[in-house]
């Protein structure tokens, strides 16, 4: 069993159940630096890279304490850096050009980026993030970082004969770059893949990527993925036998109705489960936070269940955001209590017989 | 070798510029997409956008000109999206992409709304001749939305069918009519639905005065959902080249196909440009690999919608097609 857990629990933990409370990532970057952005795209705004550099600190500064604060036990910067997830990296790749904007839905678009050389390590990716956030902050960090799979997919392949091959020479670079990121300190790293919840189908190539990712990455450093807003029971149990200590899933946004894929095949992870809705504008109470909480329990026991809002939380408000976050942490702490006296009798923390 | 005429499914991307002044007009969420009812600053920014689609289309020299469905929000869901007696609920995922749409959920009796032949209507007053109409096909129609209202699968596919009948008649002069059906592929027909498709496409067709395309892309049909959509009175099947070529000689060569066929033979979800040559290379591949056919009529078409494309490169796979015939085939 995965043992990358138990050097996440607080010095101080007052109780002796452990719920690991974290975020996806993402969180919506203050108004001023979307302004700091524009006077950047803006060549007459005279404002340059260096106040750029400036700006994104403070901002990452600021987030991190905003998730600090709340008393949760592994935080990110919000990715203050990055505008989005499969742009930000794809400018730093060699062999990516950017031709314009693409539809997602509505009018809401993506600089879809194209391969058009075999890609190559370019710039380094997160390295700086990762330090200066551990800098700033008391609390570990964990580090998302965009996988392979979603970043072949949602490219267009103008080079590999197809996406397989595109994904397994980008898995080599995210590899590249946790090896940075490990030698740097980083102990906890989220691979995202949201394409995996497109093309199930693909579930295997996701594999092969992942052996790539994690090879010759030390034992002690914990790797998850997140996968979201798909039909899990196409990936279950398959997804198992990846080679990653935790799943990150998506679960409350769908009211828990996909719960029961996890419960016909023992969940033999740990399972970090979404507890707060990311794409709903009201702050779940604690009460409500500790039912879902507990319906975690069903799948895994808690010194396996890990407490994280459904997705990145940058589409929310702000104030929103924080609230959500700060409650979840409240909730996860009061359901600590609870199994320490026994009074939670659900699933797999029901007490055993011995 | 038979005649090519070069044309596309439609569903262009918007240009830049309107993809900026359609967020500012209409917003980001999904109560701001098109209901039919768009104020006049909104419809006249559409109508310039129409105006660039067919502008191009025509410079550049395309033997078939369509609309362009700018308006599209929500893809081929489109027509259900602006008819009455139909809710546009969640946001849900648009086939195997990173796209989405509004799910349209049917809670009456469906009533042809002419929204399309409006759009018609105004592109046939820039266009002298070689007008093409775009609809899903009723099959993909269905499949893409919920049934609140008609009770049983075949039921809602016969009234999807009749209701795009009736949009079809309100039509001006076109040439040709191409129905997008994706979902043949993407979520085949099982038995009996199979042959109730078929009969679906046949009813639309029947109401068209004009050449009918049953365009299927992503893929290659299934044997049997192909050999009863040779069952259907349309002019010309369609055939996804860039997806799958094997399959679908095989089905051309096992079971005959009509005497016009289209060719999905540029791909319209890769930014890697095709040269003419290698386009007029493919068309003559499918012709050669095909040797019991004789085709009358080629529609040499971009495999898919384009809006999956950015701008500058959506433009220049059209240039590209649209010089096959004058570059390559008569040079």
């Amino acid at each position: 069993m995965s043992d990358t857990r138990e050097q996440f629990r607080p010095e101080n933990h007052p109780t002796d159940h452990f719920l690991l409370t974290t975020v996806v990532g993402s969180y919506k970057k203050p108004k001023w630096l979307d302004r700091a952005r524009e006077l950047l795209e803006d060549d007459s705004a005279g404002f340059d890279e260096d106040d750029w550099a400036e700006a994104t600190d403070d901002a990452a500064r600021l987030v991190t304490e905003e998730h600090e604060r709340t008393g949760m036990d592994v935080i990110c910067d919000g990715e203050m850096r990055r505008n989005e997830m499969v742009e930000y990296f794809a400018h730093l790749i060699e062999g990516y050009e950017f031709n314009g904007r693409v539809k997602v839905w509505g009018h809401n678009y993506f600089d879809k980026p194209s391969v058009v050389e075999e890609v190559e390590y370019g710039d380094e990716w997160l390295v700086d993030e990762f330090e200066f956030t551990d800098t700033v902050s008391e609390r570990p960090v964990k580090v998302p970082i965009t996988g392979p799979y979603t970043l072949a997919n949602w490219s267009f392949n103008e080079v590999y004969d197809d996406g397989e091959q595109l994904a397994y020479d980008l898995a080599d670079l995210v590899n590249e770059e946790i090896e940075s990121l490990v030698d740097a300190g980083a102990k906890y790293i989220q691979i995202d893949e949201p394409a995996l919840a497109t093309t199930p189908d693909d579930h295997a190539i996701v594999g092969a990527c992942l052996d790539r990712i994690v090879d010759d990455i030390p034992d002690d450093v914990r790797v998850g993925l997140h996968v979201c807003y798909g039909d899990y029971s196409r990936i279950y149990p398959e997804m198992l036998d990846y080679p990653v200590d935790e799943y990150d899933l998506e679960l409350c946004n769908g009211n828990y109705e996909q719960l029961d894929v996890f419960t016909e095949h023992e969940f033999t992870k740990d399972l970090a489960l979404g507890v707060v809705d990311a794409h709903a504008a009201e702050v779940e109470p604690v009460e409500e936070i500790k039912e879902n909480i507990i319906k975690g329990f069903e799948v895994v026991p808690p010194e396996r269940l890990t407490v994280s809002p459904d997705c990145g939380l940058k589409l929310l408000p702000r104030d929103v955001a924080y609230g959500k976050m700060e409650n979840m942490v409240q909730a996860a702490r009061e359901v600590e209590e609870e199994l320490d006296a026994g009074e939670v009798d659900a699933g797999l923390a029901a007490p055993t017989s011995d | 070798m038979a005649k090519v005429v070069t044309t596309t499914p439609g569903l262009f991307p918007l240009p830049d510029w309107a993809k900026d002044e359609l967020s500012d007009l209409k917003g980001h969420q999904k109560a701001d997409l098109i209901d039919g009812t768009e104020g006049a600053e909104i419809e006249d920014t559409y109508d310039r956008v129409q105006g660039e689609h067919l502008d191009h289309q025509q410079s550049v020299g395309l033997d078939r000109v369509v609309e362009g469905q700018g308006r599209w929000d929500d893809m081929i869901a489109h027509p259900l999206a602006v008819a009455d007696a139909v809710e546009t609920r969640g946001i849900v995922r648009y086939y195997d992409n990173n796209n989405f749409y509004r799910e349209p959920v049917v809670t009456g009796d469906l009533a042809a709304t002419g929204d399309v032949a409006a759009e018609l209507d105004a592109a046939s007053e820039q266009v002298e001749s070689g007008l093409q109409a775009v609809l899903p096909g009723p099959y993909s129609l269905a499949d893409l939305a919920t049934d609140d209202h008609y009770g049983d699968d075949a039921a809602f596919l016969d009234a999807v069918a009749d209701f795009l009948a009736d949009e079809v008649a309100e039509f001006p002069n076109v040439e040709t009519l191409f129905l997008l059906e994706p979902s043949l592929v993407e979520n085949p027909p099982d038995d009996g639905a199979d042959e109730r498709a078929s009969e679906a496409i046949d009813a639309v067709a029947s109401a068209a005065d004009a050449d009918v395309v049953a365009q299927s892309y992503w893929g290659a049909l299934d044997e049997k959902v192909y050999a009863y959509l040779m069952d259907a009175d349309v002019d010309a099947i369609g055939f996804d080249f860039v997806a799958d070529h094997e399959d679908n000689v095989y089905n051309i060569s096992e079971y005959g196909t009509k005497s016009d066929v289209a060719l999905g033979i540029v791909d319209g979800q890769n930014t890697l440009v095709e040269e003419p040559e290698t386009i007029a290379e493919r068309i003559e591949w499918v012709d050669d690999n095909t040797p019991s056919t004789e085709f009358e009529t080629i529609y040499a078409t971009i495999n898919t919608a384009t809006f999956y494309l950015p701008s500058n490169k959506y433009e220049a796979k059209l240039d590209a097609l649209a010089a096959v015939n004058s570059e390559v085939i008569s040079a």
